[in-house]
Formats: structure tokens, C-alpha cells, sequence
């Protein structure tokens, strides 16, 4: 099987008296793509930040490819590889699209003319290449959504981090996002993205993890998990069940 | 997925949509937009360079010794926003207390030639570097502050650096310092009555900032400091150290500012506490580039066109600084600016960025209606 990636180990994290996620442990092996969803509150957005660095756990470590990454800095992180989006999109505004996606390609890139070429290539991917020299602020916000994947994937990782990426499209850019990702997969990047709505993510992905209230809940195939009735628990409350 | 492109800007940069056999247009298509970003580059330069003849010539026609002297003081504050701007507009660290870099430049400088006889070529290059590296001192615990707080630092460390001078009797203390008089020479950068070297001295160091300007625009630095001003987070996600970000910015920005004040220092004669380091210089350093338009190539020299002359021909029809007026004035420029030109006086030349954006998005109401 392939190598493994990303092992997050026992990690919980607190804010103050809220623990946001609770002896939280999984597995990303190379080259899959992994769904982390679960309830609003679950838990999906702490445990993805602390997978990119916005702060350390309280306890427990996370190693990616082979080193210890618990206490690096976001930046050290994506030197080591791994990229992320944000949930809520932050464009740099006061520059064009290409020079958005110039500042992640920077990552590898120490002249700033190749840093422009690969950033072009970049936006050729995300099917934004049309819209290159427009300023960032123009974007509609499935566009704006493209271009936090181009800034990302312009930093050459090795696992991509995409928070809802797919949210709030309409069902046409739903599907655009989604043939989107399967493209980067087969450039060999990992993905690992943290997804609210079920129906999006399900057919997408190889394996899932469901979290609730800070706990995995239960791990495994897309198929078994719409069926699992602590996921449909977890989603819909008991009363459901019956029915 | 919108393809629209804005009108008459780079048809070439546009790669044929899922076209078969597209990998060689594809690669042909990047190298034209790379072209077409590069000559962009070059016009600007060629604008600058004329721009640079034409003020060179300005005083074969200009003879008047007043009218000279305001030459010199506005391409002095166009190249000390330049300065600011490199901080306060590319990376967004809003600082009203570049007085005390001007201020270090004005001292270092005029206290090596006074005490030591040191050239004022070599006093600003010192001054430079000890400025420069005052505001890595001061930037260590400042840029963990954000946004307002920040600001309110650097105004009250410039307060402090205002009141040190003040008392500190070696360097004149409120008395200041008068520079001895000697015979005109380039080496002292002193000629008594002569202003046309001191013009082209102003020039030369307009010029240096902007380029310095130009090259940071299309650099690692530049691309990371204006990530940093937009969206500090994101930056971090993408590799930017933006602590390290903003140390080089604040470092890079001080040595030029305390050039500038080694210069005035030379200019004038004679410095004293308040007049290289009071906070209306710090003011008078940062209002040209927001003024022209913050965090651009020519908001600072565009501001500091209108807004220098203006105040200089006020003081000398309404007599003396004392009464405020030229402070009236800058309130009222500034209150038309922000309510008729939010982005400085360059957007009148349509070529910033949020300018074209308005366009652009009127002319694609559809993406907009359909979130």
C-alpha cells in the first residue's frame, strides 16, 4: 500500500474550558483523498487548523512525512508541503489574480519571473487563466474559491487542506469544484477536506472521518458511513433514527 | 466561469479554453503574458526616466532661489513618503513617527561632521543603518501589535526620541545645532547660496526611492509585503514569515527616511529637536502617499506634488507656519480626497487596480446576481 503522509496522534486542543477536539487520532496515506466531516461544532475546523498550523494542540503531536510538525509555524509547514484554503476566503485584494497566486508560488520559486510563469501555469489548472490580470476583488466567489486553491497548490504541496471549498456553490460549480479536485489528485497531491454537506463530499472521496463533538466518531468508506447509525445520529439526533 | 478580460489589457494573456493540442499554445501564451508584464515594466521606466530629464531641466527655466527651494522640499517629501510607503503602503504598517528615523539621520550625520569632520556622504549612509537599525529595536516588540495600536507605538516613540534630543546637551539639546559655514563643496554637501545642487541631490534621492520602489513591486519582498498588508493569515498559509516581512520593510524604509534627514540637515544648515523630529513631520512624511494614493509606484511623488507647494506658498502669502493654516488646508485636501478618491490621486489616471475594478464589475452584472 502507499506510504503514509499525515498521523495525527491523540491530540487534544482547548479553549479555555472548551475542548475543541478530544484525543483526536487518524491517518492520510499518500495520494487519497480524505473527507473530514461531521455536525456543525464537531470539531472539523480546529482539527484542520491545527493540521496547518494556526496554533499547536494542547496535547498529543502530528507528524507529516516522517517528521515531527507539532510546534512548526504555518510557514515552516508549508515549506515541509502542506497548503490550505480558508473557509472564509481571503483574497489579497489589492493585488491582480496572478500576483495572488505569485505569493504561493514564491514558496519554491526564488525569482519572481519564474514564481510568474508557474503562477500562469497555476491558473491555467483552476481554469482561471482568463481572468489573470483582473484585480482580486473582481471575482465572483466560486472564482475567488478557485483562486485560494491556485494560490495554494502554487506552493507545490505534497497535502492539500481544503475547507469547504465546495460550499455555497450552485450545483454547476459544485460539479466544476469537484472535477477540480480529482485534477489535482492526479498530479499526486494528497487531500484532505473538511466538508459539511454529505451529499458533496461523499462520492468524492476515498475515506472519511466523522467527527462529533471533538470525538472521532467513526472512520471508513463513504459507503459505510451513510449507513452508520451513529453518523446519522450525529447528524440528523435520535429521533431520526427511526425513521 | 466568467472568461470576460478586460477591455484592451493583455488579449494575449488569455490561453485558448480546453482546446486540443493546447500544451504548446498553452506555454506560448504564459511567455506572451510574461512579455506583456515585462513591457508594462519598461513603460514605467521610460516614464520615470522622462519625468527624471524634464525635472532636471526644470531649473534652467526656474531661476527664482524661492521657487527653487520649493523644488528641492517637494522632491524631498516625494522621496521620503516613497520611503514611508515602502512600510506604510506596500506592507501596510501605518507608522506617524518616521520623524525619529528622519530625525536619526538629520543627528548622525550633522554630529559626525561637526565633531569628527566626517563627510555628510558617509554620516547619512551611517545614519542610515543605525535608523535602520532603531526600527528593527523598536519593530521587535511593535509588530505584535496590530492595525490602530501600532500607529499609537510609533507616535509615542517618536515622542519619546523628541524629548531625549531635547535634553541631551551634546547634541544641542532645544538649542539644536548649526552646521559651521565653509567654502561650496560637493564633499560637505554645503553651498551657501547655490540651490541647484541641492536640487539635483533631491532629485538623485527621489529617483533612487522610486526605483527602489520599482524593483520591490515585482520582487519576493514586494509580493509578500503587500500579502502581508491584505490578509497577514493567509500569507502565513502560503510560507510568509510576516514578522520577518515587516522587519525588512520597516528596516529598508528607515534608512531611507534617515537619509532624507541627513540631506535636510545639509540643506538647511541647522537642525534642532523639533524641526527633524516633531510630529508634524511625521505628518508631512506620510500624507503625500496617502494623498497620491497609498502603496503605489507614484502616490507618493503625485502627492507630495500637490500637497508641498501648496503648503510653501500658503506659509509665504499668509505668512509664518504659526498660525495653522497650511494645517487647514492639508484637513480639507485630505477630507475632498477621501470622499471624492478613496485610492489617492493616481486612480485619476485610472491605472489602479480598484479603478479597473469598478468597470469590471458593472461590466459583468450576471456574476453578481448569482452568487
Amino acid at each position: 500500500m502507499s506510504a503514509r503522509l499525515l498521523e495525527v496522534r491523540n491530540v487534544t486542543r482547548r479553549f479555555g474550558g472548551l475542548v475543541a477536539n478530544a484525543d483526536v487520532s487518524l491517518v492520510v496515506d499518500e495520494g487519497e483523498i480524505l473527507g473530514l466531516i461531521g455536525p456543525n461544532g464537531a470539531g472539523k475546523s480546529t482539527l484542520f487548523n491545527l493540521i496547518a498550523g494556526l496554533y499547536p494542540p494542547s496535547s498529543g503531536s502530528i507528524v507529516f512525512a516522517g517528521e515531527e510538525i507539532t510546534r512548526l509555524s504555518a510557514p515552516a509547514r508549508c515549506a515541509l508541503g502542506i497548503a490550505r484554503t480558508f473557509q472564509v476566503v481571503r483574497s489579497f485584494d489589492s493585488m491582480s489574480v496572478v500576483e495572488n497566486v505569485v505569493v504561493g508560488a514564491l514558496m519554491r520559486h526564488a525569482g519572481a519571473r519564474e514564481a510568474r510563469l508557474k503562477a500562469l501555469e497555476t491558473l491555467e489548472l483552476t481554469g482561471l487563466i482568463g481572468r489573470a490580470n483582473a484585480p482580486a476583488v473582481a471575482l465572483t466567489p466560486p472564482e475567488k474559491r478557485r483562486l485560494e486553491i491556485a494560490r495554494a497548490l502554487a506552493t507545490h504541496p505534497k497535502l492539500l487542506l481544503l475547507d469547504e471549498a465546495l460550499a455555497g456553490l450552485t450545483p454547476s460549480e459544485a460539479r466544476e469544484g469537484v472535477e477540480l479536485v480529482r485534477r489535482i489528485r492526479e498530479r499526486g497531491i494528497t487531500i484532505v477536506m473538511v466538508e459539511h454537506v454529505m451529499e458533496v463530499v461523499m462520492p468524492l472521496v476515498d475515506r472519511a472521518v466523522v467527527l462529533d463533538l471533538g470525538k472521532v466518531l467513526a472512520q471508513g468508506l463513504p459507503a459505510e458511513l451513510v449507513r452508520d447509525e451513529r453518523v446519522i445520529e450525529a447528524y440528523l439526533g435520535a429521533r431520526h433514527r427511526a425513521a | 466561469m466568467a472568461s470576460q478580460e478586460l477591455p484592451g489589457r493583455d488579449s494575449s494573456a488569455v490561453a485558448p479554453r480546453a482546446e486540443a493540442g493546447g500544451r504548446e499554445r498553452e506555454r506560448i501564451d504564459h511567455d506572451a503574458s510574461l512579455g506583456s508584464f515585462a513591457r508594462r515594466r519598461h513603460r514605467k521606466l521610460a516614464v520615470a526616466a522622462l519625468t527624471t530629464v524634464a525635472i532636471a531641466l526644470l531649473p534652467l527655466v526656474i531661476h527664482d532661489v524661492y521657487l527653487q527651494n520649493i523644488i528641492v522640499l517637494t522632491l524631498m517629501y516625494a522621496a521620503l513618503s516613497q520611503s514611508w510607503n515602502i512600510l506604510g503602503g506596500y506592507c501596510g504598517q501605518i507608522s506617524l513617527g518616521h520623524a525619529i528615523y528622519f530625525g536619526i539621520g538629520a543627528y548622525v550625520s550633522t554630529l559626525l561632521f561637526v565633531h569628527a569632520g566626517l563627510t555628510p556622504w558617509l554620516g547619512m549612509l551611517i545614519g542610515g543603518v543605525f535608523a535602520a537599525l532603531v526600527a528593527l529595536a523598536l519593530g521587535y516588540p511593535f509588530f505584535r501589535l496590530r492595525g490602530h495600536y501600532f500607529t499609537i507605538a510609533t507616535i509615542v516613540v517618536a515622542e519619546t526620541g523628541l524629548l531625549l534630543m531635547l535634553n541631551w546637551d551634546f547634541a544641542g539639546g532645544a538649542q539644536g545645532i548649526q552646521i559651521p559655514y565653509g567654502p561650496d563643496s560637493w564633499a560637505h554637501l554645503q553651498f551657501a547660496r547655490d540651490k541647484l545642487p541641492y536640487v539635483y541631490f533631491a532629485l538623485g534621492f527621489a529617483l533612487l526611492t522610486w526605483l527602489v520602489t520599482f524593483l520591490i513591486e515585482d520582487s519576493r519582498w514586494g509580493y509578500w509585503w503587500r500579502a502581508v498588508k491584505d490578509n497577514a493569515e493567509a500569507a502565513e498559509s502560503l510560507g510568509v514569515v510576516v514578522f520577518r516581512s515587516k522587519m525588512a520593510a520597516a528596516a529598508l524604509s528607515a534608512f531611507f527616511t534617515a537619509i532624507g534627514g541627513s540631506f535636510y540637515a545639509a540643506f538647511v544648515s541647522y537642525i534642532d529637536p523639533d524641526s527633524v523630529m516633531g510630529f508634524q513631520l511625521s505628518l508631512l512624511i506620510a500624507l503625500p502617499a496617502v494623498l497620491g494614493g497609498i502603496g503605489t509606484l507614484w502616490g507618493p511623488a503625485l502627492g507630495a506634488l500637490v500637497l508641498i507647494p501648496l503648503t510653501e506658498l500658503t506659509r509665504s502669502y499668509f505668512g509664518g507656519s504659526g498660525n495653522g493654516l497650511d494645517l487647514i488646508i492639508y484637513g480639507v485636501l485630505i477630507m475632498v480626497i477621501a470622499l471624492a478618491r478613496p485610492e489617492g490621486l493616481t486612480s485619476l489616471f485610472g491605472r489602479t487596480r480598484k479603478a479597473r475594478a469598478t468597470p469590471q464589475a458593472r461590466a459583468n452584472p450576471e456574476a453578481r446576481a448569482n452568487p
